[in-house]
This record gives structure tokens, C-alpha cells and sequence, in this order.
């Protein structure tokens, strides 16, 4: 639930999702929801001439499976925070 | 048995190998010949991941037409803040002394 509860912090923020098929889509931060599935709106393809296949695509939802990376916003969330939930969570589990 | 509630530091299992490396640099193996080398910030037990200042490098290897003789190519990329899925990571490590 850790990353769950990180990527709700930032709804609203952009990101640039990087999928296994290596196509990458900047958009803002819609929702997400337990299996990390991602929804984006006022996306943009990154490479939009070498993947023309959404030019007229603006929301989208990804299934968390296909992604590879989330780039993300350097001041999202205090790192510190990150890494006092990781140990919590770590222990737990 | 014993379970106190306290935060119990012993290293028991491979995750709590990588409890050890938070807030410090370390090597990711991927799939699709990829490697990554940054800060370890978070993780979980599917080795999802968020790192930071991170380099990453993608390795290729062409087949020449006519030689057959295989070239190899790397090309790298520098990322601030990552989110690395954990279905993607093959092996984590302290950073290898490479260069």
C-alpha cells in the first residue's frame, strides 16, 4: 500500500509514465488505485513522431501492469517521509 | 516467538538485505538489458522502487550485415526521481565498482 498511498499524494502533478513497449506519456496525476493502475489527463505522447498513434488522445488510463517507469516531480514528497514508511512497511510484511 | 513490538533490525530475509541500502546508491538489474544506479528511497516487498539521481543504461547489440560480428551499444539517461516497477527488477545491489 505504500506507493498506493505515495501516488495519491501526487494527483495533480505531472509525471511522464514510461510503459514496457517503451512509449512514454506526459500527463497530470488523475487518480490511481491499489494495482497502481494510473489514469492521466492533458496527456501528450513524448516522442509524438515516432508514436503518432495518439496524437488526439488527452486522458487515459494505463494498466499498472504495462508500466515500466513513473518519472517523477523532484519535490513531490519529502523524502524522508518516503523512507520512514518504507521501514515501517518492510517490517511488517 | 518473540515479538516485542520494537522495530526488530535483524537482517532475516532478502528484503531486509535491501532494508540496508535505503538512503544509499545502489545497482538494479532489469529486464530488456537495462541497469539502473541511484539513491534508493522506497520499496516494497514487489520491489517496486523509487530512486533518485539516477543513471540509466540500456544495452544493444547489433548484428552486422556482412561481418556478423556483434556490436555492442549502450546508451545512458539521467533521471531526477524514478518509479521503477517491481515486475521489471531482476537483481538489486550495492553499486558494482565499474568505472
Amino acid at each position: 500500500m505504500l506507493f498506493f498511498s505515495y501516488f495519491k499524494e501526487l494527483v495533480g502533478k505531472e509525471v511522464t509514465v514510461e510503459l514496457k513497449n517503451d512509449l512514454a506519456i506526459r500527463g497530470t496525476l488523475h487518480s490511481v488505485d491499489q494495482y497502481l493502475n494510473i489514469k492521466l489527463e492533458n496527456t501528450r505522447v513524448v516522442d509524438q513522431v515516432k508514436y503518432p498513434h495518439m496524437l488526439s488522445v488527452r486522458n487515459c488510463f494505463i494498466r499498472g501492469s504495462v508500466v515500466r517507469y513513473v518519472q517523477l516531480p523532484p519535490d513531490g514528497v519529502d523524502i524522508e517521509i518516503l523512507h520512514d514508511a518504507t521501514r515501517r512497511e518492510a517490517r511488517g510484511s | 516467538m518473540a515479538s516485542t513490538g520494537e522495530e526488530d533490525s535483524a537482517v532475516k530475509e532478502p528484503l531486509d538485505l535491501i532494508r540496508l541500502s535505503l538512503d544509499e546508491r545502489i545497482y538494479v538489474k532489469l529486464r530488456a538489458d537495462r541497469e539502473l544506479r541511484g539513491k534508493l528511497h522506497a520499496y516494497d516487498q514487489h520491489l517496486n522502487m523509487i530512486l533518485g539521481d539516477v543513471e540509466e543504461v540500456t544495452t544493444t547489440v547489433e548484428i552486422d550485415d556482412e561481418t556478423y560480428e556483434e556490436i555492442v551499444r549502450t546508451s545512458k539517461r539521467q533521471i531526477p526521481f524514478l518509479f521503477v516497477r517491481g515486475d521489471g527488477v531482476i537483481l538489486v545491489s550495492p553499486p558494482l565498482r565499474t568505472s
